[in-house]
């Protein structure tokens, strides 16, 4: 019984490490699966994974409205202090007090792209960008004023 | 037609013609020396990269591909770099040994050169006891090693050689177990002997299963035995750092370098002249045009195109399998390998005996 389950160990073995060759062989071989992307060489034609975290932005129709209300619920769930939201009460033709975002300042430079923003977000106002080419001579050009001057919000979100 | 017997056959001519025999034989000790140097820098340079680009392509990456065309001279340049470094001696470690533990591991390497046969009737020193003397000096390297790690004065160093110790000192056994099934085979210890038997076949061929059994026994004792993955802990940069040459820089390192890649070479070597043929080309039993068509292919390049396949595969099982713990390593030997080469090496005994290999 014992040599049994020796000869068994053996064949068992030799299986998975043939399996695990097969693999990197089929890697060998198909040159076409290369994941690297020569990265300055390609830059017109870079393609990111769709999930890519950049930086955060704040989308805009063609009439410049965007859909946040000012609620502040990214800046409560962000852990290191992004995200900054200025509030102002619009008045409606009605007559009415309504809270709107003044000025959503995010801090490119404390942002971890961890995401917690955009998953708190519940108009789906703000979204990850895939731009990746940060760098500036300033610190001061990294805090950014997400809203476009004189947008406003869309209609019908509330 | 010109073959590189001929050639030295023309060297020495000339040479005993010129300063007669005595100094005649000292010029040509330089020359070999000269070429056996040559070779490893060659060497150094065509395995390095080779093992880039198939690192690379097996983790679906691509590899140096910036210095010069295609990144052929990406080892080039390191060597530059390496060759400018500074050689930086710790403070704690014994000097003396220090400094000579990168030569003893290159002159372990480069005594394993001379049984070998690069082509027909080429061939440095065809001893009567080349086997033997291949076993007994490839159990050398490890002393460059163990000295490397003791006069390092660093955990990690000593940590990692006394590894490759263990390690080296048990798949010995096994590699000389499946060397052995090869000489009882042919019945002789020289190398030349040994190629000349393959003849008509291939001993991987010739000898049915124990042979085979044989050739990877061998393979997997002779990764382990140049101190490469699945079996490098005597490196093991994810626990020891570097291992045995943590403390080790410049040119020193280099060295230390060449001659694990240099060690590839030649048990790669060791193994293609005893498994399939050194030299020999490929013959089929009576298809004499087939045979005829592969005796055209010079041996060199068969020589060399066999030794490049088992370092393939040796880079090839470096790049797909994980390494092994200390503990597993000596399971592997001492449970498996070991045991099986002995019922082996019974086998090929028998079938020896009974000339079943045809």
């Amino acid at each position: 019984m014992f040599l049994v389950d020796y000869l068994k160990d053996i064949t068992g073995a030799i299986k998975s490490l043939l399996t695990g060759m097969r693999r990197t062989g089929y890697y060998f071989t198909h040159h076409k699966e290369i994941i690297t992307q020569q990265y300055p060489d390609n830059r017109d034609t870079l393609k990111l994974p769709e999930r890519f975290r950049g930086e955060v932005v704040m989308s805009h129709n063609e009439s410049n409205e965007h859909r946040c209300t000012g609620c502040t619920a990214c800046e409560l769930a962000c852990p290191n202090g992004t995200i900054k939201v200025v509030t102002k009460f619009d008045i409606s033709p009605e007559g009415k007090k309504k809270k709107a975002v003044d000025k959503f300042i995010y801090h490119l430079e404390l942002c971890t792209m961890c995401n917690l923003c955009i998953e708190a977000c519940p108009t789906d106002a703000i979204r990850m960008a895939q731009s990746f080419e940060h760098s500036v001579y300033d610190r001061a050009e990294l805090t950014k004023v997400l809203n476009k001057p004189g947008s406003k919000i869309e209609e019908g979100v509330e | 037609m010109w073959s590189l017997s001929k050639i030295s056959g023309l060297i020495d001519h000339w040479l005993n013609g010129k300063l007669g025999s005595g100094w005649a034989s000292v010029a040509e000790m330089v020359i070999v020396g000269l070429c056996v140097i040559g070779l490893f820098a060659i060497l150094g340079l065509v395995l390095v990269l080779m093992e880039r680009k198939v690192s690379a392509w097996m983790q679906i990456r691509l590899g140096p591909n910036r210095v010069g065309p295609k990144g052929l001279l990406q080892s080039l340049a390191d060597t530059l770099k390496l060759l400018v470094k500074e050689g930086l001696t710790p403070d704690g470690a014994d000097k003396f040994l220090f400094n000579l533990a990168p030569f003893v591991a290159m002159i372990a390497a480069m005594l394993l050169m001379a049984p070998i046969a690069f082509a027909k009737d080429f061939q440095i020193w065809d001893v009567n006891i080349g086997v033997l003397y291949i076993t007994a000096i490839s159990s050398i390297s490890v002393i460059g090693i163990l000295m490397a790690g003791w006069s390092s004065n660093n955990k990690y160093s000593l940590l990692g050689a006394m590894r490759s110790g263990a390690q080296i000192v048990s798949y010995e056994l096994s590699a000389g177990l499946s060397i052995l099934s090869i000489v009882v085979l042919t019945g002789s210890l020289k190398v030349s002997d040994i190629i000349a038997a393959q003849q008509n076949g291939w001993w991987i061929f010739k000898g049915h299963v124990p042979a085979l059994i044989a050739f990877v026994i061998f393979i997997i004792a002779a990764t382990a035995e140049t101190n490469r993955a699945p079996f490098d802990l005597a490196e093991a940069e994810s626990e020891l750092t570097a291992g045995f040459h943590t403390e080790y820089s410049g040119m020193k390192f280099a060295l230390f370098f060449l001659a694990e890649y240099v060690n590839v070479f030649i048990v790669c070597a060791i193994g293609a002249t005893l498994f399939l043929g050194g030299w020999m080309p490929f013959h089929i039993g009576s298809w004499e045009g087939f045979n005829h068509i592969m005796d055209y292919i010079p041996s060199s390049i068969w020589f060399f195109g066999k030794t490049f396949f088992l370092i393939f595969l040796i880079m090839w099982f470096r790049w797909t399998f994980p390494r092994l713990r200390i503990d597993q390593l000596l399971n592997l030997e001492w449970k498996y390998l070991l045991p099986i080469g002995m019922v082996n090496i019974i086998l090929v005994t028998i079938v020896a005996i009974k000339g079943w290999h045809f």
